[in-house]
């Protein structure tokens, strides 16, 4: 059951279907993406909330025997980023992803930020210095290493390193920012900053997350997905899924029957 | 046998009886292990009392001649250092491509399949056969000659196996969530290999690289096949010259020697005076190797220090 | 692009393999029709720089035979009791310093292993065995043994590393102690590794060229006896080159026949070592 969305859209997928070596992991997938909002993917271990995740930046092109079906129209140009014609860094370029483990590289902290910006061929160092700072402000980070800017990145803590791989991914300025179970890796307290950056980066940027934690989808996001084997069973504003679900199904792994 | 139908006793006798025999076993592994240790003592001492006494200037500078007190080893280690340095300039480039392309680019197919099978199979074919390859290859059908560019070309592809199987174990040792994160900000697979895999697995492949040189130095039989000359009183063209563009390769293809053949030489001579320079050779020549091996040792413990996967 | 110029670096291996393959049959075919097979493969006299040449390639094949034979009798024992204690036994700290000595063992230039058996264990032999003649095959075969040693107890190891805990605590559990469970459990459960490690050892012994060209002779010598000078195929190729080669002479062409009959030999062990390493991997 797919709800209508009145805001505007950034992007929308249609018919979206995937297969790993000829087994279908995801069926038919509908989904509208609001613009500048969280949109949050729930659902039990297994149902391919990770696989439609990575289909947005077509992380799936790097492995061999993997298929795509149908479109996810990215707005407001328009183009399919799914088609096998589009070049995948190109997609990459636009849309960016923070990983379930941080794994920052083994380069200083701002190395790490600037790569993606050198990957453009941006060299002046001027530019990058800028960047860089605007980007680990952007992402809380800022005055926790702004001495430290030269140090290894290896040498933060778990929630720090996280925090400079958000840092990573926005300082290219996407228009999506895709996070894969960005806090599971986390103790608590970690994790509730990375939620109150979340939240603040949605001023400036659409957001999908995907999480196991029901809660923090509860917590953090504007409309939310319900995923199972493959397919979606639900998708409404979060806190109509979460109060007043629709569908049976949705209702038993949100009360914790299942998953 | 349940504890009745045999005594105490008796279980108590076939227990000391296995001990004994574990206790025996553990004696004789610890002196097999230490008959390697033993041999490698002998053998040093056996030469430093032979050829110590050698070691001197005059050693390091006079070239080979009849009269041992005369000769030295000098033809023997320029020959070697300049071998060397072709040997490096042909199995780096090549080993390290070979490697990345295999692990990075290398798809499941029947090619890949081909050139890991023939990589492998390379590493057990003994170094002689690799001489005979380089005499009909480079020496007489490229017409290269006897010459120091045949010599460094077949120690380079006899130790290109080696630094491939290096390079790719340390390209193996990067986790994937790396690349991943480098494709996820848009860079192309050079980007990655060129930002990421290449300089993390460094430390690897120069290990592997030195240890490869290493057993490249002490080669003897393949040199001897492709011609090197065991009596030679002059030295290659120099690398350097004294005037634009400073830089010569004419010396690729002089006629050469090198510190081990050298070391045979003197050994496979009646006079008891060569077989003590052939102990002082054997000393240079295995300090160089341990040396080498040593700094391969200590920069693999560097490396995995500073990147911890 | 750069992908291209990684994948013609890749075939570099395909290209030497080929480039082996190539002159090896292509000078021995020259041999092969000057001699006939049949005196080349049964003959019993190798002389092929006489006046009256003979070219039975049999002395330079129980040469190597012999010389191989005495290095694995040292070598296979004494590698699979260290790689034992090494597994089974050690505590770390000899591990520590056994693993690197080990290493260094196979660093050693062979030259300098031929040094040392020439020099030093055949005269000390003769103290024992007074028949001992100054070119032997008992020594070079023994410091081969030790040379190899590494290379046996390495790739053992690994073998028995790969035998999980679980089996062995069943052993231990019923009472045996760590000789039973190493000989009567993991060894037979590593067996394909062990039996590749062997493989290993003989195939080095084998292709082995610089210790027997110095300490075992240049004289072709049919026989069993390790206290007579031999010669073997590799020690002949080196001798040939020492010399005086023109390209194209039957002379010239000889090192190449030497040439793939040890080829082919160490192929066929090579092959063999292969099935055995596939062997570990599916029963795991």
């Amino acid at each position: 059951m797919i709800a209508q969305v009145t805001e505007g859209l950034k992007a929308e997928v249609k018919g979206l279907n995937f297969y790993y070596n000829n087994i279908q992991a995801l069926k038919n997938v509908n989904l509208p993406i609001a613009e500048k909002r969280i949109t949050a993917l729930i659902g039990p271990s297994g149902c391919g909330k990770t696989t439609y995740l990575r289909c947005f930046n077509r992380m799936h092109d790097l492995y061999p025997n993997n298929r795509y079906e149908g479109k996810i129209i990215l707005y407001p140009d328009g183009l399919n980023i799914i088609d096998p014609r589009v070049d995948p860094i190109e997609v990459r370029m636009r849309i960016s992803m923070v990983f379930q483990k941080p794994n920052p590289f083994p380069k200083t902290v701002f190395e790490n930020v600037a790569y993606g910006l050198r990957v453009r061929g941006e060299k002046r160092v001027d530019f990058l210095k800028e960047r860089v700072e605007k980007a680990l402000k952007q992402a809380a980070l800022f005055d926790e290493v702004k001495d430290r800017v030269n140090d290894l990145a290896y040498n933060l803590s778990g929630g720090q390193q996280q925090r400079l791989c958000i840092a990573r991914a926005l300082a290219t300025g996407p228009e999506i920012l895709l996070f894969d179970e960005p806090t599971s890796a986390l103790d608590p307290t970690a994790t509730s900053k990375i939620e109150e950056l979340i939240m603040q980066l949605k001023k400036e940027i659409t957001i999908i997350i995907v999480t196991h934690n029901m809660q923090q989808a509860a917590r953090v996001s504007d409309y939310t997905a319900f995923m199972y084997l493959g397919e979606i069973i639900e998708f409404d504003k979060t806190d109509k899924v979460f109060t007043h679900p629709s569908q049976e199904l949705t209702e038993d792994y949100i009360t914790g029957r299942f998953g | 046998m349940s504890p009745d139908e045999q005594s105490v006793v008796d279980i108590r006798k076939r227990i000391a009886f296995n001990k004994l025999r574990d206790h025996i076993f553990w004696i004789i592994g610890l002196f097999s292990t230490l008959i390697g240790f033993m041999l490698l003592f002998t053998l040093l001492i056996d030469l430093l009392i032979d050829g110590f006494p050698r070691l001197s200037w005059q050693f390091f500078t006079s070239y080979p001649s009849r009269f041992p007190e005369k000769a030295g080893i000098l033809s023997a280690w320029v020959g070697t250092t300049l071998v060397m340095i072709v040997t490096a300039a042909t199995a780096v480039p090549l080993g390290i491509a070979a490697g990345i392309y295999l692990e990075e680019y290398g798809k499941k197919n029947w090619l890949t399949h081909l050139i890991e099978i023939n990589m492998n199979n390379l590493a057990g074919v003994p170094s002689i056969i690799y001489g005979l390859l380089a005499l009909g290859l480079f020496v007489y059908f490229l017409k290269f000659g006897e010459s120091i560019l045949t010599g460094g070309l077949t120690l380079g592809l006899l130790i290109l196996p080696m630094v491939v199987i290096a390079t790719r174990e340390s390209i193996r040792a990067i986790p994937n969530s790396i690349r991943e994160a480098s494709y996820a900000l848009g860079a192309t697979k050079w980007q990655t290999v060129k930002d990421h895999i290449l300089p993390y697995s460094m430390g690897g492949i120069l290990t592997g690289m030195i240890i490869g040189l290493s057993r490249a130095i002490g080669e003897t039989a393949p040199i001897i096949t492709v011609g090197a000359l065991t009596f030679i009183a002059f030295l290659p063209a120099s690398p350097i010259t004294s005037e634009f563009p400073f830089l010569s390769f004419r010396w690729l293809l002089d006629p050469f020697t090198v510190m081990p053949i050298q070391m045979f030489n003197w050994v496979s001579r009646p006079q008891s005076g060569f077989h003590l320079n052939a102990a002082a050779a054997g000393i240079v020549l295995l300090c160089m190797t341990l040396l080498m091996n040593g700094f391969a040792i200590y920069l693999r413990y560097r490396f995995r220090r500073r990147i911890k996967w | 692009m750069i992908e291209r110029i990684l994948l013609f670096s890749a075939l570099s291996s395909v290209f030497i393999t080929g480039s082996i393959v190539f002159i090896l049959f292509y000078e021995a075919f020259g041999f092969f029709k000057d001699v006939p097979i049949l005196e080349f493969l049964t003959g019993k006299q190798w002389t092929p720089l006489f006046a009256q040449p003979k070219f039975g390639i049999l002395p330079l094949v129980t040469g190597t035979l012999l010389v191989t034979g005495i290095a694995v009798v040292v070598a296979l024992p004494i590698g699979l009791i260290v790689a034992v204690y090494l597994s089974e036994y050690a505590p770390f700290k000899i591990k520590e310093v056994a693993k690197p000595i080990l290493e260094l063992l196979a660093a050693v230039p062979t030259v300098v292993y031929g040094y040392f058996a020439l020099l030093f264990l055949t005269p000390l032999l003769q103290r024992f065995i007074p028949n001992l003649s100054g070119f032997n095959a008992l020594s070079p075969g023994i410091i081969m043994g030790i040379m190899i040693i590494p290379y046996v107890s390495s790739v053992s190891e690994d073998a028995m590393k790969a035998v999980p805990m679980h089996i062995r605590e069943g052993s231990y559990a019923m009472g045996a102690t760590k000789f039973q469970t190493a000989f009567k459990v993991v060894i037979p459960s590593a067996f394909s590794g062990i039996a590749a490690a062997f493989i290993i050892g003989i195939s080095r012994a084998i292709g082995e060229t610089m210790v027997v060209a110095i300490a075992a002779g240049m004289m072709p010598n049919l026989t069993l006896n390790p206290i007579e000078p031999i010669q073997t195929l590799t020690a002949y190729i080196v001798g040939v080159s020492l010399g005086d080669v023109p390209h194209g002479t039957l002379e010239y062409k000889t090192i190449f026949a030497a040439g793939i009959t040890l080829f082919l030999m160490t192929l066929f062990l090579n092959i063999l070592g292969f099935w055995f390493r596939r062997r570990i991997r599916e029963v795991y």
